[in-house]
């Protein structure tokens, strides 16, 4: 793809979700698709995450443990130590980032079904985490969580107090958007950098890559980490929208859709995760008119598509040509 | 001047089969050295032993007189011992070029981070790591399929991107594991031209072998293994002569020493 094809895909896909979203929500009067984007917005980035892990060669279904304690850290650093729910974002980031390296040291020599299986528990062992901490107040959680605040340099106020607006849908829809934008653009440059040929390296076979001089365990937490660090961002920002935040916040369900998010989009494209997310949440929400059907039309319909398209809808040519839409 | 390579009384043990028996030889700077013996011998044991893949039960390995047994096999690489694989290894799903290119990592100057902010060292990284796949490939003959994918090889390329692999780290010492599988002959002779100009590079090569004559014609010195224990050592000519060499393949069934 050339460069200006790039820089107009890219312009198109910004335009869109920052300008004609909202846009055409004004004009429609469809206020609740603010609230769905900026879920699918959110949960996109810890998807992508996910992508990250799977592109070292890793089956990553416990991203639910990281948006949890993102979530709870942003929380309790708001409502119990007065911090700034703006610097909670890059904390919740950085501390879930520092657990995974801890967690993912011992478990990420483990490969295939058995790195899958023990990150699937580190979910449910978060929540149970959660329940039994008092510092995380069991299963009542820390609800009324306040509205973020103004940020202002010198006077100037960048961002109002979210209290004060008039519609917080709007600015938690730009303030999820533009965390999207960003961290896909972060993934999109280190995919594209010599790092996304190393991370290559790694899923393709680990065991030359040490023989060229890979520090494989090395570039295998880094890239945990950063995975880690996307789920305690989304987490943070979801806590805040949700104004709460309980164990049961994100479960195995959330870790196992992050997942199938990835597959669905294609786990050969950066933008695939976002694709399937939006797919997914939409697709599931629109077969809740089927009631009790539901969960069976899904389930049947994504064996289907991953069937009929393995490497994820992006993989479709169509896609091929304008990947920066979503 | 001391040995560049020595491999001290190393023993290997698999459970109750002693793979590798109190082996001892030296390997000098720029010779091609090679090490042969019935299947089973554990050559490619004591390969990934000497690269440190595997853990020695006793016994050690010296570079430059310093002790690299213990080492992760990415630090062993980082001295400058890199081993290429028996069964043809390489990144399936990168393209000939791509293989070479990552393969540079050794060479690499910038950081991690400094990749990924595309600092003015990671650019003239990545401008020197193309320069230096395109020369290998060259060298090796390979320029033509650079852009193919790995997987789509022939046997003969396999192997030869191997030792490209290889050589993108820029060794000291190479270790190839049979790099003349499954060649034919003329395929054979090209090999064993492009294994000398390696050694023409400043590398030193080491070789497990089976195809015989290929071995004689290009081994400075032979090691022979048979059952994990050397039982002779010396030039081509004299390990030809060898009473016990010719006895451990007259012994074993499939393998004929061939000269
Ligand atoms: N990881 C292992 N665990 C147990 N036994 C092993 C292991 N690796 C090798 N062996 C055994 O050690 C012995 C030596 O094997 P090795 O692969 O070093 O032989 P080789 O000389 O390279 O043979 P070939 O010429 O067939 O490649 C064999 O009996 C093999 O079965
Ligand atoms: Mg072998």
């Amino acid at each position: 793809m050339s460069r200006s094809k790039q820089i107009i895909g890219v312009a198109a896909f910004l335009f869109g979700v920052f300008v004609l979203v909202p846009l055409m929500i004004k004009l429609t009067g469809r206020w609740d698709f603010y609230y769905t984007l900026t879920s699918v917005a959110l949960l996109s980035i810890a998807s992508a995450g996910v992508w990250l892990t799977f592109y070292i060669g890793r089956i990553n279904i416990g991203q639910g443990a990281y948006a949890l304690v993102g979530g709870y850290v942003s929380a309790i650093l708001v409502v119990k130590y007065g911090v700034s729910f703006w610097l909670t974002i890059p904390l919740a980031g950085l501390i879930c980032g520092c657990l995974s390296i801890l967690i993912g040291l011992p478990i990420l020599r483990l490969k295939g079904v058995y790195f899958a299986m023990v990150t699937l528990v580190l979910t449910e062992v978060a929540k149970l985490t959660a329940l039994a901490l008092p510092i995380t107040n069991g299963a009542k959680g820390i609800s009324s969580i306040p509205l973020p605040g103004a940020i202002s340099i010198f006077g100037l106020t960048i961002i109002p107090d979210f209290s004060q607006l008039a519609s917080t849908k709007l600015a938690f829809y730009y303030l999820a958007v533009t965390l999207m934008v960003l961290s896909y653009a972060g993934l999109y440059r280190l995919v594209h950098s010599r790092i996304g040929h190393l991370c290559r390296s790694l899923q393709q076979n680990e065991e030359l890559a040490s023989s060229i001089g890979v520090n494989i365990s090395y570039l295998r937490v880094i890239a945990y980490s950063v995975s880690s660090f996307l789920g305690g961002i989304a987490g943070a920002v979801f806590a805040a929208i949700s104004q709460s935040i309980y164990p049961s916040s994100f479960q195995v369900a959330d870790s196992i859709n992050f997942m199938l998010n990835c597959f669905l989009g294609g786990l050969g494209y950066v933008f695939g995760p976002m694709l399937g997310t939006l797919v997914l949440y939409f697709g599931w929400d629109l077969l809740f008119t089927t009631g009790k059907f539901q969960l069976l039309i899904y389930s049947s319909l994504l064996i289907a598509l991953m069937l009929a398209l393995p490497n994820g809808i992006l993989s479709l040519r169509l896609f091929n040509r304008k990947k920066a839409e979503p | 001047m001391s040995p560049l390579l020595q491999v001290s009384a190393v023993t290997k043990r698999f459970g109750g089969l002693t793979a590798v028996n109190a082996v001892t030889f030296d390997v000098a700077e720029g010779e091609i050295l090679s090490v042969i013996g019935p299947n089973g011998a554990g050559k490619s044991t004591l390969f990934k032993l000497i690269s440190s893949f595997l853990r020695t039960t006793s016994g050690q390995v010296l570079f430059k007189g310093e002790r690299i047994s213990d080492l992760a096999p990415h630090k062993v690489a980082q001295k400058g011992i890199v081993r290429t694989f028996q069964e043809t290894t390489i990144f399936k799903n990168m393209t000939v070029r791509d293989n070479i290119i990552v393969s540079h990592h050794l060479r690499s100057n910038a950081s991690l981070a400094g990749y990924f902010l595309g600092t003015a060292a990671a650019k003239s990284d990545e401008a020197e790591f193309g320069r230096s796949a395109d020369e290998i490939l060259g060298f090796l003959g390979l320029d033509e399929i650079g852009g193919e994918l790995a997987s789509n090889l022939p046997q003969g390329h396999l192997r030869a991107l191997g030792i490209a692999i290889g050589l993108a780290t820029n060794p000291s010492v190479l270790l190839l594991d049979e790099p003349f599988a499954g060649m034919n002959h003329d395929e054979t002779m090209r090999t064993v031209d492009l294994v000398r100009g390696v050694r023409q590079r400043g590398i030193t090569v080491l070789l497990v072998e089976h195809d015989m004559p290929a071995v004689m014609k290009i081994s400075d010195r032979i090691v022979v293994l048979n059952f994990g224990e050397k039982i002779a050592e010396g030039t081509p000519q004299q390990i030809q002569n060898n009473e016990k060499v010719i006895e451990a393949y007259l012994g074993s069934e499939d393998d004929a020493i061939g000269i």
